[in-house]
């Protein structure tokens, strides 16, 4: 077997300097009659070219969306990653290191770390990030229960422009934490009333700009109001490059900024590994969740970092800890990273204006097709249309003609009386021949 | 010391007489300053840069970064009307940029002060630091599956629901259990969820109210009590006993009406299994609650013992342990959940389904457990025959309302899991099968063990010299009286080219050092770490404390102040505030 060094030899003698006949003795402790007495009913190991064949043909039984014209997202975005991202997070002491405990041979670790928490930290206009969550979804459930803790109250508001998964996870964490959460009903036109729902017994507001319907919010006056009567705003993000062009949440008074950073430096995966940021206010990092790393010296003086404010980690504190999470997204963090470094704020700023630019090219020309209307009034680089017809069947025949239109609401809303709506995506990949051939097939397939 | 070719490692060879002794004062002058033998004590000969050769001094981005530079090639947009209605974000990010050459430099410097796996011995306990293979690293990189979105339509990620299905089956089989929740992130994040779908299960019999507490031994993973205290459940401990195993008749009393769960390591935190697993599975069960058995252990028995069969009712299984996915700097993992009938109805969403008899297997597998491939025996509804109209031979079940019969507790995630992890753990299962797996588990066991015999007489067993499973735990009791903590010890193993053992967890025995060397290590390298932690003893004994108090000395850095870091947190870089003009002086 190719990775197992150990020969038999090795197998006899290193019984023998145990003390042992058989590997089975060192098995003792196992109930006799739990101890399996030959190997499972699975295959037998295979060479590398068969295992690739296999693996390649599942593959091929996928479209992969740079073989197509491809407009999906509603929280997943394709963007160009460029060749060197991928080349640098696949170093051997990148790719084959663990959290970074000893500190004295993990500073490449913390250093990437404390990099990517002061680009996220400037990205989101917040006072500090953390070392990343396991995505936006779950980062956004931390969110809440972190409101909860600083709060000391129990019930989040959710907006019905939330990513419809967002909201699923918070709901699902909040149901078993035994906690309440008031969920508006779906909001197309971020038309929603969320001031009114806001009182003394509200821990938190959660908002999604640009909101799941492509919609940008200004959450300026929701944490005015949040604020007033104690209670938290919590803004999220899906689409991380939006905030290269369009007002982050810092700057409209969040308390804590979380959201998805797949869209910079990572694949997507088919929905995952991604990367949560999470920012918030100085005065609350005590009450934060998961891995922080901070600035410090080593005994000659000379600048290190560390994972820091352990006290808050479940290996410390246990039943007490402010979070069970253990890891970070640390190979995602550094791809994300790398990315944002490569691109900077020149490039971070343009590329946010080629995604607006053809996302707004896009919906004029769609708004030209018969039997399609577009509803948003405000967008970055999605947004929602009605069609004549259930979206979900339009994008299956249009996915039979090449084309990945986009995303149905009804996918992520199914009975919700969404069912003619059609999430579209348009960013830096889509050229004008993809546009032109998503219009002629929908028009034809709308016919 | 001796290296591989059986040289002396240095002219100092820690544990000989000093090399310079018999020397004449001036001829020892020398070789102490060839040898940079002051290096010792933390004064190296300094160079101007501050770099040490291959070892190099690397600002932040920050600092060397510049505003308007970028490394990414875009061409300005044609003029065109925005759509932000009036929401642009105006001013300075704080984003400096870099071109591509520099971005290079600057993160394979990084990279050069990093250990990993393909450094050297990585014998983290608990951990399983095993070989990353890159056939997987290449698999998870096919744009079939590295370049597919979570929505795009089902009949476009055939191939990728199969690969879940596939990697569900053959986490199924390892472990003796009929269900599988894919989509949990990490461990802990399993962790949670399998204590949901408890609650969910207890929910559904009423017991919701009562059911509150849940036992947790003292040797657990820090992330089972705080999982459990997350979900709003009563934390109360097992007691240890100096065996290192959790007794039934210890955990009986703790048994009643308002116990939920126990949540037990096994093979457990201490590097030994669990001997009464069956009975005190039998116990909880009797007692209407349900076993949580936490995998993070699981490489020990991969093959050879189930956890199906000792009445396990979820288990997480962190696929960058045992099924080798990379643990990349902390992450990204992936907790897949195995569920016991009892709990399977409960498995979150989303779920994938096989549409047709067949679907889900590599190659014809002999034999299928009862309960698998129930849908396509069943009659089919109108609604899975147009789904099989449509060559569709998997769907992925994403609500609630379409799972039938089973009473999911909802979605612990946005989309599916952690696609990326799963590709890369089915080629690890691939490519060593079944026995392969089996010789893996087989062959941690034996490192662990044999590394275990080497040391017994020199470091201190808590337990007992028994066998152990796949790591093997020492205490500090063999540095008694040394002035070395084994935090120095770990530190001085980074000196000797290693990555430090797991320290001061579990938290049963005192300065515990937990080794697990795993599957990966070859024989000739355990001899070596063995010699090493041999000359380390001897030295602690003998009293040579300066090799350990000041470690690391050859490190990118030494002792990290973390008392400095928590006290005064500097969390994200901020320029340099100006100096106040100075007065002139005289």
């Amino acid at each position: 077997m190719r990775y197992l060094p150990l020969s038999d030899a090795d197998r006899r003698e290193m019984l023998a300097r145990i003390g042992v006949d058989r590997i089975d003795d060192l098995f003792a402790a196992v109930p006799k009659d739990k101890l399996l007495s030959s190997p499972p009913d699975l295959p037998r190991r295979k060479g590398e070219l068969e295992v690739e064949r296999i693996l390649s043909r599942m593959a091929a039984r996928n479209v992969a969306a740079s073989s197509v014209p491809f407009f999906c997202g509603a929280g997943a975005y394709k963007h160009h990653v460029p060749a060197s991202v991928d080349h640098l997070i696949q170093r051997s002491e990148f790719l084959t290191s663990y959290t970074p405990y000893q500190p004295e041979i993990a500073q490449g670790t913390l250093q990437y770390l404390f990099e990517f928490q002061t680009q996220v930290a400037n990205l989101t206009a917040m006072e500090v990030a953390n070392a990343s969550m396991y995505d936006g979804s779950t980062g956004t459930a931390e969110a809440v229960l972190m409101a909860h803790r600083v709060t000391r109250r129990r019930k989040a508001v959710l907006s019905g422009g939330l990513h419809p998964h967002y909201a699923e996870v918070v709901k699902t964490v909040s149901r078993m934490a035994g906690d309440e959460v008031a969920a508006l009903p779906p909001d197309v036109p971020a038309a929603e009333d969320l001031l009114s729902a806001i009182d003394e017994t509200v821990s938190c507001v959660v908002v999604q700009t640009p909101d799941v319907f492509g919609n940008l919010r200004d959450l300026a006056p929701i944490a005015e109001k949040a604020h007033r009567h104690g209670a938290l705003l919590i803004a999220v993000f899906t689409e991380a490059v939006s905030l290269g062009l369009v007002r982050p949440p810092g700057e409209m008074g969040a308390d804590i900024a979380v959201g998805e950073g797949q869209s910079i430096g990572n694949a997507l995966s088919f929905g995952g590994p991604y990367v949560g940021l999470f920012a918030t206010r100085q005065k609350f990092i005590r009450q934060m969740p998961g891995r922080l790393c901070g600035e410090t010296v080593d005994a000659d003086g000379r600048r290190g970092y560390v994972l820091t404010l352990s006290a808050r980690e479940q290996h410390i504190r246990r039943d007490k800890a402010t979070s069970n999470i253990c890891t970070n997204s640390g190979l995602c963090c550094l791809a994300f990273t790398i990315h944002m470094t490569l691109l900077g704020e020149a490039g971070l700023k343009r590329l946010a204006r080629i995604n607006h630019a053809n996302a707004v090219t896009l919906a004029q020309m769609l708004s030209g097709v018969p039997g399609v209307e577009v509803l948003n009034e405000t967008f970055f680089n999605e947004f929602t249309v009605r069609l004549k017809r259930p979206a979900a069947e339009v994008v299956e025949r249009l996915a039979e003609r090449g084309v990945l239109a986009g995303v149905p609401v009804s996918r992520l809303l199914p009975g919700a009386g969404l069912d003619d709506l059609l999430l579209v995506a348009s960013t830096e990949v889509n050229t004008a021949e993809d546009r032109a051939a998503f219009v002629t097939h929908l028009t034809e397939v709308l016919r | 010391m001796l290296n591989r070719q059986g040289r002396p490692t240095s002219a100092q060879a820690h544990g000989t007489a000093d090399p310079a002794a018999g020397m004449g004062d001036e001829a020892a002058r020398l070789q102490e300053h060839r040898m940079g033998r002051g290096e010792r004590g933390g004064a190296h000969r300094s160079t101007f840069t501050g770099n040490r050769a291959l070892h190099q001094e690397e600002p932040l981005i920050f600092e060397i970064g510049r505003l308007e530079c970028t490394g990414v090639d875009l061409d300005e947009p044609e003029p065109f009307t925005p759509r932000l209605g009036g929401l642009e974000r105006q001013g300075t990010i704080g984003l400096p940029g870099l071109t591509e050459p520099e971005v290079l430099r600057h993160y394979v410097r990084l990279s050069q002060k990093n250990f990993g796996i393909d450094t050297g011995p990585f014998p983290l306990g608990s951990c399983t630091m095993k070989h990353n293979a890159r056939l997987n690293e290449r698999m998870a990189r096919l744009p079939g599956f590295a370049d597919i979105h979570p929505l795009q339509p089902l009949s476009t990620v055939q191939g990728a629901l199969e690969l879940m299905s596939e990697l569900a089956r053959q986490l199924c089989t390892l472990t003796g259990m009929p269900a599988v929740a894919l989509s949990p992130k990490a461990g802990a994040h399993g962790e949670m969820l399998g204590l949901m779908a408890i609650r969910a299960a207890i929910e559904a019999k009423g017991e919701g109210a009562s059911r509150r507490i849940v036992l947790v031994p003292d040797s657990a993973h820090g992330t089972n009590p705080a999982t459990a205290a997350l979900l709003g459940f009563t934390v109360k401990p097992v007691p240890a006993r100096d065996d290192g195993w959790v007794h039934v008749d210890d955990f009986k009393p703790l048994l009643g009406p308002d116990v939920a769960a126990i949540m037990l390591t096994n093979p457990n935190t201490c590097g030994l299994f669990e001997p009464q697993v069956v009975e005190i599975a039998d116990a909880i069960h009797a007692a209407g609650g349900y076993f949580y058995c936490d995998g993070a252990n699981f490489n020990a028995i991969v093959g050879k013992v189930r956890p199906g069969d000792l009445g396990v009712d979820a288990m997480h299984i962190n696929l960058h342990k045992t099924f080798s996915t990379p643990h990349g700097g902390g992450g990204p993992g992936a907790g897949p959940v195995v569920l016991s009938e009892r709990l399977a109805p409960f498995a979150p969403v989303p779920f994938v389904r096989p549409l047709s008899r067949g679907a889900g297997e590599v190659e014809s597998a002999r034999q299928r457990r009862p309960g698998e491939g129930s849908a396509a025996d069943s009659p089919l509804t109108p609604a899975l025959s147009r789904k099989r109209e449509r060559g569709n031979a998997y769907e992925l079940v994403e609500h609630a309302a379409d799972a039938d019969d089973a009473l999911p507790l909802g979605r612990i995630t946005a989309f599916h899991g952690q696609m990326g992890m799963y590709v890369r753990a089915l080629a690890y299962m691939l490519s060593h099968g079944a026995d392969g797996m089996r010789q893996a588990s087989e062959d941690a066991v034996l490192n662990a063990n044999y590394v275990r015999a080497c040391l017994a007489d020199l470091m201190s067993l808590p337990f007992g010299n028994k066998p152990c499973m796949h790591e093997v735990l020492f205490d500090d009791a063999w540095l008694k009286d040394t002035g070395v903590t084994t935090l120095d010890v770990a530190k001085a193993m980074i000196d000797e080219g290693y990555h430090p053992m797991t320290m001061y967890f579990p938290l049963v025995v005192h300065g515990a050092m937990l080794i697990e060397p795993t599957e990966s290590e070859s024989k000739a390298s355990l001899d070596l770490f063995i010699a090493t932690m041999r000359d380390l003893a001897m030295s602690a004994r003998r009293g040579d404390t300066e090799r350990f108090l000041g470690a690391p000395y050859h490190a990118p850095r030494r002792r990290l102040d973390e008392t400095r870091a928590a006290r005064q947190p500097v969390l994200k870089w901020t320029p340099p505030t100006p100096l106040p003009p100075q007065e002139p002086q005289g």
